[in-house]
């Protein structure tokens, strides 16, 4: 048992620090949150020449075979300094169905791409009516010669609007809210018959509403197995929950640092106001959730390549609830002992506690994680 | 990083399970499952089985009997105990003043008390709280005034645990009046057999009685039962709280409770089954997953421990003190909440007569609201867990 990054590790994450922070101070994010595309491609060229775009990929497929630890690493300084570019989508969760599901043609087809820098891409899972039930499919793909004809919109995809390629999930076959009969095709995102409305989230980012109106897909660029799709969707968001609990970790280490500090310095009725005992207890408290996120967020990591598909997702169900708790508490909290500088948009800590509440509500807010492990007899002790 | 357990440990875990599987006296056993207390005789006999097999004071060192285990063997050693469910060794001996003799002892202490603390021949309270110091130990009174070569004891202790049981007490008194609040306390070992000591129980809210008021009225002690050096007591102190905190998530137990909640709500009551009701089933998958959360906590700090200097206790143990306090009384209420309307009866648990009657409830809801009033004990014992909020505000904030 170690819970210590090898030395590699303790490397990478030295030098992602230091780029995070270097690239993504306050002002600067706002200004990159202000461009057009909402993130900044120099950023992603500075990321790719580190390397960390191809940290999750197999070194067959070129990419450097580093782990979920590494993806913990890069995802944790993504939350601390807010950093608004296409990891989660491209790396995480595209990265997730083309490693773990693509054949030979579309692992050489766009992972290299992805790992250069050249190429983003987004996971199209979710639908309006489909709340978090990833089988909740309603747009269709229907056979056409060697083709496949596809016909529905797809929601809150991330990073939708810039993405070059969207993964997305349709129904070929079964009902609505059927689990079996959905397949995983790349589509192209500037196919014809593919309209994309982009928007800001609150958080900062950005996401797309996807209309697919008669686009043809050829039958190739249908990953794994028709009609077994579901399995390949429920793997990426596996992977996304791990990712997000790393990013709102660091999310939420650095709301406390903030608190922490602020309590240091800002004076009231004489004194700082961190002398006052009914805010050092709430601080405490912040420390004690923190720790227990933390606890949680290597556990999720640990966790998610491990083999047993109903263990796997009983572990990553318990660290989305324990870490959605803490991101309640936490963020509350810190905007809360702010006082008033808290609510502005100028002050960073604001802007941490809207991405951190965001992250509450993807894959699962609490409630939906807590009801699935009550339903389940996995052991979760 | 890696969470898993080398082979060697695994390993390890099945050797301790078995062990405790066989050598745990099943009428002990049953006695814990149920919520009721062993008693003095049980806690000897277990000690004594540890005993035979030299894993009574696994964390001591090897020349005093320990088994130079890392902190990782240790852990899982209590944990695994904890789930059994079998005693924990009496914690005062083996944990608290123990640790202080052999680290701070002289030769004479050494020899003469360890052994006996190790095999139990020896049981051994704390005097250390007192009726106008608790959370603020320090605020302690009572005296101990040098005659000779003696030193005379005067005052009074209080929550003496299990002092009816005592064959000694380790005390703190202040030796040096005049000092300030922290220096002029000495640490003294006192036979309960002194002219002058009595004992007198306080019973608790749920109808038990671990806990009593010692008092001392010109109690002698010879010199050479000074621990230490005279007034420096508080440092010796403040090492065994450290110490104190380290196994004090008791995770094991809250997993052996939980085992207990399952089985008892898979029974039939009022046309159904407390397991089957979804309310019930979130709520106890909140504490479960709660607990997983503090069981990686306990095994970060446990795995970091080899990295801190000895014998100074990572801050993060205020967290372990408190989230786990939280987690016994949780899952207490948990159980409180399966008895239902019979968990009313009330039995004196200390009435071997009594207990032997046929049950008014079922067996098993006889000591579930005891359980629950006894466990709100947990967040105020061993610093309060608002002192643990300050701790970490101070020593982790630096606020």
């Amino acid at each position: 048992m170690d819970f210590d990054l090898n030395e590699e590790q303790q490397l990478l994450k030295d030098s992602v620090d230091r780029l995070f922070a270097s690239r993504n101070d306050f002002e600067t994010r706002r200004k990159i949150q202000a461009s057009d595309a909402g993130w900044s491609r120099e950023n992603w060229g500075a990321y790719a020449e580190m390397g960390l775009l191809g940290l999750p990929f197999s070194e067959a497929d070129g990419g450097f075979d580093a782990g979920p630890v590494s993806v913990m690493i890069v995802m944790e300084a993504i939350g601390r300094s807010l950093a608004l570019e296409p990891y989660l989508s491209t790396v995480v969760l595209a990265g997730s169905v083309l490693r773990r599901f693509g054949n030979a043609a579309h692992r050489a087809e766009y992972i290299p791409r992805i790992i250069a820098g050249d190429m983003t891409a987004t996971l199209a899972f979710a639908e309006p009516q489909s709340r978090y039930d990833l089988h909740d499919v309603a747009l269709a793909a229907r056979k056409d010669g060697a083709s496949y004809v596809l016909d529905g919109r797809k929601g809150l995809v991330l990073h939708g609007g810039s993405a070059d390629r969207l993964i997305v999930t349709a129904r070929t076959a079964g009902g609505r809210r059927d689990h079996k009969g959905i397949s995983v095709f790349v589509v192209d995102a500037r196919a014809e018959g593919v309209s994309r409305r982009s928007y800001p989230t609150q958080d900062g980012g950005r996401a797309a509403e996807v209309e697919l109106s008669g686009v043809r897909v050829p039958a190739e660029d249908l990953v794994g197995t028709l009609d077994e799709g579901l399995a390949i969707i429920t793997r990426a968001a596996e992977d996304g929950i791990a990712a997000l609990c790393a990013e709102a970790v660091g999310l939420m280490a650095d709301m406390q640092a903030m608190t922490v500090d602020y309590l240091k310095t800002r004076k009231q009725f004489g004194t700082t106001i961190g002398s006052f005992q009914a805010l050092q207890h709430r601080a405490s408290d912040m420390v004690v959730e923190l720790e227990q996120a933390r606890s949680m967020m290597l556990y999720a990591t640990m966790n998610v390549d491990e083999p047993d598909a109903m263990a796997r997702a009983t572990a990553l169900s318990a660290a989305k609830l324990q870490i959605g708790k803490a991101i309640r508490f936490i963020g509350q909290q810190s905007i809360q002992m702010h006082g008033g500088i808290g609510m502005t948009m100028e002050y960073k800590v604001g802007h941490l506690f809207k991405r951190a509440t965001m992250i509450d509500l993807m894959f699962g807010d609490s409630d939906h994680h807590l009801e699935k492990l009550a339903a389940s007899d996995a052991a979760i002790v | 990083m890696d969470l898993r357990l080398t082979p060697e440990e695994l390993a390890f875990r099945a050797e301790v399970r078995a062990f405790f599987d066989e050598s745990i006296p099943q009428d002990i056993r049953a006695k814990l499952t149920e919520g009721r207390h062993p008693d003095k005789a049980d806690m000897v006999r277990w000690q004594k089985i540890l005993h035979a097999r030299g894993w009574s004071v696994p964390h001591w060192p090897v020349e005093w009997g320990g088994t130079g285990w890392d902190a990782v063997k240790l852990y899982i050693f209590r944990d695994e105990m904890q789930r059994t469910p079998a005693p924990e060794p009496l914690p005062f001996g083996v944990s608290m003043v123990g640790p202080v003799i052999y680290t701070f002892g002289s030769q004479e202490q050494k020899t003469r008390f360890l052994p006996r603390i190790a095999s139990m021949d020896d049981w051994w309270c704390q005097g250390f709280s007192e009726p106008g110091a608790g959370s603020d130990l320090a605020g302690l009174k009572t005296t101990a005034r040098r005659d000779g070569d003696h030193y005379v004891i005067n005052g009074q202790k209080t929550w003496t645990t299990l002092a009816q049981y005592a064959d000694w007490i380790f005390v703190l008194a202040r030796t040096s009046p005049e000092a300030k609040k922290q220096e002029g306390i000495s640490f003294l070992l006192v036979d309960m057999k002194t002219p002058g000591i009595t004992v007198r129980p306080i019973q608790t809210i749920d109808g038990g009685h671990e806990v009593n008021e010692t008092f001392f009225d010109d109690v002698r002690v010879p010199v050479e039962n000074l621990v230490g050096v005279e007034n420096r007591g508080w440092d010796y102190a403040k090492f065994l709280l450290g110490n104190e905190r380290t196994g004090i998530a008791r995770i094991g137990i809250t997993k052996a409770r939980l085992r207990r909640v399952r089985e008892l709500a898979a029974l039939e009551q009022g046309g159904g089954r407390l397991i089957d009701s979804a309310r019930f089933r979130q709520k106890l998958a909140a504490v479960e997953v709660e607990l997983k959360a503090l069981e990686m906590t306990q095994l970060r700090v446990v795995a970091g421990e080899a990295r801190r200097e000895r014998g100074k206790p990572d801050p993060a143990s205020s967290v372990l003190k408190i989230r786990g306090s939280e987690l016994q009384q949780s899952v207490s209420e948990l159980l409180l909440e399966v008895a239902g309307p019979y968990a009313l009866p009330y039995r004196d648990e200390h009435d071997p007569e009594g207990w032997n009657e046929p049950a008014i409830g079922p067996d098993w809801a006889a000591m579930l609201a005891p359980n629950y009033f006894n466990l709100r004990k947990v967040s105020i014992y061993g610093g309060s867990n608002e002192i643990q909020r300050s701790i970490i505000s101070k020593a982790i904030l630096g606020l």
